[in-house]
């Protein structure tokens, strides 16, 4: 029973002075609420970093795991650095082909996050359009492209994957399986996430289409598909955003996955999820850093991003401010 | 002003279809619920014309201002504007020439104005759209004429609709409607979200716009006071249907129809002039599954048998059968 | 007679926020005698709801009572712990809000939410307490409410609930109603219902009412007295009648102008130019002074303390000593009330 007590506050007359000081202090709000949260700059800071290590990995890292010339068998299995028996060459270790664990490290994020990025782009922009559609035309349209939704839902990701992946080998074959590795975990991704995008848009765009500025531009004439673009898309896009930050943390897990079981990019190209499955391999011999070091990565990557999107969800949305 | 009707809207009627979804209808055997929110309204409204539809919630009339500028389909009946019928197959060319004449001012200026748009681009979409200017200083130089008739800066164009008070969203709103030289403007309850001073100032700036351009108002309203100030003709409307039409002066006057009197009875009396009143009986039946008959008879003094079976027809602007028995008592002049 | 339920001495609320102290409420003062219906107008901002909230104690963070106090018969309430004001609330002060459905627990039935305030508040037997709520239903207006009372608030049309709620908030027999907005959601023809019962149960009962409203009909139809709030602050309080008819504050005087009425077939209404100030840019002196045709000098720094001229309390310098003399208004009965 607040109402009466808040409404002071959100309702005061807007006077005509100062309109231009608004905008910034809504920017500024929301900057301030960032600063303000401690593990969310934190968050950032740590998402950033590993962003940043790999894909400007050819640049940092001491040495390219993917160039045979440069690594040697006799390096293999060397602990880190500071254990002893470790190489001050390898600060991380090396895994069982000799490569630096640390570049490895940095280009598997690389690969991975190129995956992560492409499939949810994908996934977006199929949701995103699919949502659109659904929410504007209604009807059996909307309730076709919705049960899809649905029954796609109550399969995990994981299994719609793998069933992509098995699908285009059945149909390119085994040979090719190294050059489709690439293009077959991308499309798993975005075929697979692309639900929660077109539940959450078509949701908003229901809501928007009957708000009154919609309808003033159907009066003006606007064809449909330049409202949906213009006036309904804009108005919708802020939850997506939200979601696209978590989904990228899940994307990347997912590739980890898929790689982790085998079905995902091949040794020679390894991502983190093909370092954790070539480490898990000689966890019980004592060489745990192959393992642990791409596992931890992976961890804090996840939990940085997944935080930065619940601080995102919290500051875009009013009601929780 | 010219004795041709500008708008001639004949029997138009609009069901919602309120059902269940099919399979949950199915389980339940229910049969299809259909709701009448219009059911056989005929008005005209001519040029120059204040046309006022005043109805408590219900009535059907945002309904038929939707159907008459196009935004929802008439189940049945006809709109037709400056001679041509605005539904059907043909005159297709001329319709889309009308279609700009016709512009809408909705009730939340909050709500009625894309919150992402600079209000320079939101009234320049309009000008764009029909083509009256093409390339951008145009554009720019109409948005900040119009800005400026409606009362704000030129400068304000570069705003965003969130940085302004209700009663100027709904300058800007006016402006938009006017950007396309439209002459036909239907305002769907423009001044109930706002407050009282500020009512007063876009009201004022409609009649003067009305004066100044020649604009043809159709204004919907639940407010008599707020009518009475801006109409020269009112419909009363009840349960989708239009149970009493007048000039102004002549519904204020001598209300003929037993709801406009309730309506007028209950509206506050702030001259405390200790006019007349009776106290005001019951609540509006749902539209779902109105009454028999005439739809006002659950909550009417003068109801009878007839007017539980059979559904009044409008003799000289009254649907009443009371009234066209001569069973009304006559009011004094005063109200 | 004399002590009156009421009294608010001074009130002032604020909001902190990063940007500094917001001042909603600004030294706001009245009284509402036993059996009194006080109306409190004001568009929104003016800090009409924040009164009321104040009163009841529902100001949340980060809103706080900055000073003043809010006296029930005689009793300070306003630094009340939250566990006795909530016995205070329901027991002493009834609410009616805009939205029956904000009073109305969805999940219970009517008659137990009646009984459950009353059991909770008064000394009676479960059964006593059935049979008050179908006394008390019966009197607000609920058709077979011996039936009735056993059906859920979805049952009930919109003026009905708030029938409903109207029962409610005088079932434990309070001294004061705080009704905000009651009327507005409703139809014209239902508010006019609702209006005459809300009157007539305070009358009986000699229940005080403040009656917070935007809307200026509903108020000269109920309210013995009316407070014009602007900006925080009341500009003018006085009899309904005298304030409605001859309003002396140029704020009350453009509100009154601006409301179209059946009546008066004026062309043009009043209209009072500009908005009221937002919270964080409310002007030195007379917060009305930018919008204020008959504003002098001494409006841009002073701020005006009500003066009582005749029946009215009117915070403005126009009735002040060495005023021009443009309001013929301010007669010789003029004096400084404080």
């Amino acid at each position: 029973m607040s109402t009466p007590a808040t409404k002071g506050i959100v309702e005061p007359a807007p006077a005509a002075a100062a309109p231009k000081a608004r905008w910034r202090w809504r920017d500024s709000d929301i900057l301030a609420s960032f600063l303000s949260s401690k593990v969310t700059v934190l968050s950032a800071i740590v998402s950033v970093l590993l962003i940043g290590g790999s894909l400007l990995a050819p640049l940092v890292a001491p040495t390219n795991p993917f160039d045979p010339a440069t690594v040697d068998l006799m390096d293999s299995l060397m602990p880190p650095r500071w254990v002893e028996g470790g190489d001050p060459r390898f600060l991380l270790g090396t895994d069982n082909q000799g490569r630096d664990l640390y570049s490895a490290i940095l280009y598997g994020m690389r690969v991975s996050l190129i995956i992560g990025l492409a499939g949810v782009a994908i996934a977006a922009v199929l949701g995103i359009g699919l949502g659109l559609f659904a929410g504007w035309v209604g009807g059996r349209v909307d309730a076709f492209v919705m049960r899809v939704a649905d029954v796609q839902l109550t399969f995990p990701a994981i299994l719609i994957a793998l069933l992509i992946d098995g699908v285009v080998h059945g149909i390119v074959g085994n040979a090719q399986r190294e050059n489709t590795a690439f293009a077959v975990l991308i499309l798993s991704i975005g075929l697979s996430f692309w639900v929660q995008y077109a539940r959450t848009v078509r949701g908003s765009t229901m809501v928007e289409k009957n708000k009154d500025y919609v309808q003033a531009a159907r009066l003006i004439g606007i064809p449909a598909p330049l409202i949906l673009l213009k006036h309904v898309l804009p108005n919708v896009i802020g939850p997506v955003l939200v979601i696209l930050t978590i989904n990228i943390a899940l994307a990347v897990i997912t590739e980890a996955t898929l790689s982790f079981l085998g079905v995902g990019l091949p040794p020679t190209q390894p991502s983190l999820g093909t370092l954790i499955r070539i480490g898990n391999d000689f966890l019980f011999s004592g060489e745990w850093w192959i393992v642990a070091f791409p596992g931890l990565t992976l961890a804090a990557f996840v939990l940085a991003v997944n935080l930065v999107g619940d601080w995102l969800r919290d500051a875009l949305n009013p009601k929780l401010r | 002003m010219t004795e041709f009707p500008l708008i001639e809207v004949t029997d138009l009627r609009r069901t919602f279809d309120v059902s269940k979804p099919w399979l949950e209808r199915t389980l339940a055997r229910e049969s299809r619920q259909l709701l009448k929110a219009v059911d056989g309204v005929s008005f005209h409204i001519r040029k120059g014309e204040t046309f006022a539809l005043v109805g408590e919630s219900g009535s059907g009339k945002s309904t038929v201002a939707r159907m008459v500028v196009g935004l929802l389909e008439p189940s049945g009946g006809e709109v037709r504007i400056a001679g041509v019928p605005m539904t059907g197959g043909s005159h297709a060319a001329e319709r889309r020439r009308l279609r700009r004449r016709i512009q809408m001012i909705f009730q939340d200026p909050f709500a009625s104005l894309d919150p992402r748009w600079r209000v320079g681009d939101i009234i320049g979409e309009p000008i764009r759209a029909f083509g009256v200017a093409e390339n951008r200083r145009d554009v720019t130089a109409r948005a900040g004429e119009l800005l400026r008739l409606v009362g704000l800066d030129p400068a304000d164009a570069q705003k965003f609709p969130h940085e302004f008070s209700g009663g100027q969203r709904q300058r800007i709103a006016i402006a938009r409607a006017l950007a396309a030289d439209s002459d036909f403007i239907v305002c769907d309850e423009p001044t109930s979200a706002l407050d009282v001073s500020v009512q007063a100032q876009i009201l004022n700036l409609m009649r003067d716009l009305q004066d100044r351009l020649g604009l043809t108002y159709l204004f919907i309203s639940h407010n008599l006071a707020v009518v009475r100030h801006m109409a020269t003709t009112i419909g009363v409307m009840y349960l989708g249907r239009l149970v009493e039409v007048a000039p102004a002066r002549q519904l204020f006057a001598a209300p003929r129809h037993p709801y406009t009197r309730m309506l007028l009875d209950a509206v506050p009396d702030l001259a405390m002039s200790g006019r007349p009143r009776t106290p005001v009986q019951g609540e509006i039946p749902s539209p779902i599954s109105p009454p028999s008959g005439c739809t006002f008879h659950p909550r009417c003094g003068l109801a009878n048998d007839r007017c539980r079976a059979e559904a009044p027809a409008p003799i000289d602007g009254v649907a009443c059968h009371a009234v066209a028995e001569g069973r009304v008592p006559e009011l004094r002049a005063s109200a | 007679m004399s002590r009156p339920v009421l009294s608010i001495r001074d009130l002032k609320v604020e909001f902190v926020t990063r940007r500094g102290v917001l001042r909603a409420i600004d030294g706001v003062s009245f009284d509402i005698a036993r059996g009194e219906v006080l109306g409190v107008v004001g568009e929104s901002g003016a800090g009409k709801s924040l009164t009321g909230s104040a009163v009841i104690g529902l100001i949340d963070p980060p809103g706080r009572i900055a000073g003043g106090e809010i006296l029930l018969n005689g009793e300070r309430i306003d630094d009340l712990p939250a566990a006795a004001m909530r016995e205070i609330r329901g027991r002493r002060i009834g609410m009616v809000f805009q939205d029956p459905l904000t009073s109305l627990n969805p999940l219970y039935r009517v008659g137990d939410q009646i009984t459950e305030t009353i059991l909770a508040h008064l000394d009676v037997s479960a059964a006593e307490a059935r049979r008050r709520a179908i006394d008390l239903l019966k009197e607000v207006g609920i058709p077979a409410a011996e039936r009735r009372i056993d059906g859920y608030p979805h049952e009930f049309p919109g003026g009905m609930r708030q029938r409903v709620v109207l029962a409610l908030a005088l079932c434990a027999e309070p001294d004061l109603v705080i009704a905000d907005e009651p009327t507005t959601a409703l139809d014209v023809s239902v508010q006019a219902q609702i209006i005459a019962l809300l009157r007539r149960l305070c009358a009986e009962r000699g229940t005080a009412v403040m009656l917070i409203t935007h809307d200026m009909g509903v108020i000269a139809e109920t309210a013995d007295r009316v407070a014009v709030m602007y900006a925080g602050r009341v500009a003018e309080i006085g009899p309904v009648r005298a304030v409605v008819k001859d309003p002396l504050h140029p704020y009350a005087k453009g509100l009154m102008g601006s409301i179209p009425t059946l009546e008066g077939a004026a062309d043009r209404l009043v209209q009072i130019p500009g908005s009221m100030p937002r919270l964080n840019a409310i002007p030195r002196g007379c917060a009305f002074r930018p919008r204020c045709g008959s504003a002098f000098a001494r409006c841009h720094i002073e701020r005006p303390e009500p003066l009582r001229v005749g029946e009215h309390d009117v915070a403005c310098f126009l009735y002040a000593q060495g005023a021009p003399a443009e309001p013929a208004a301010a007669g010789p009965g003029t004096e400084a009330r404080r």
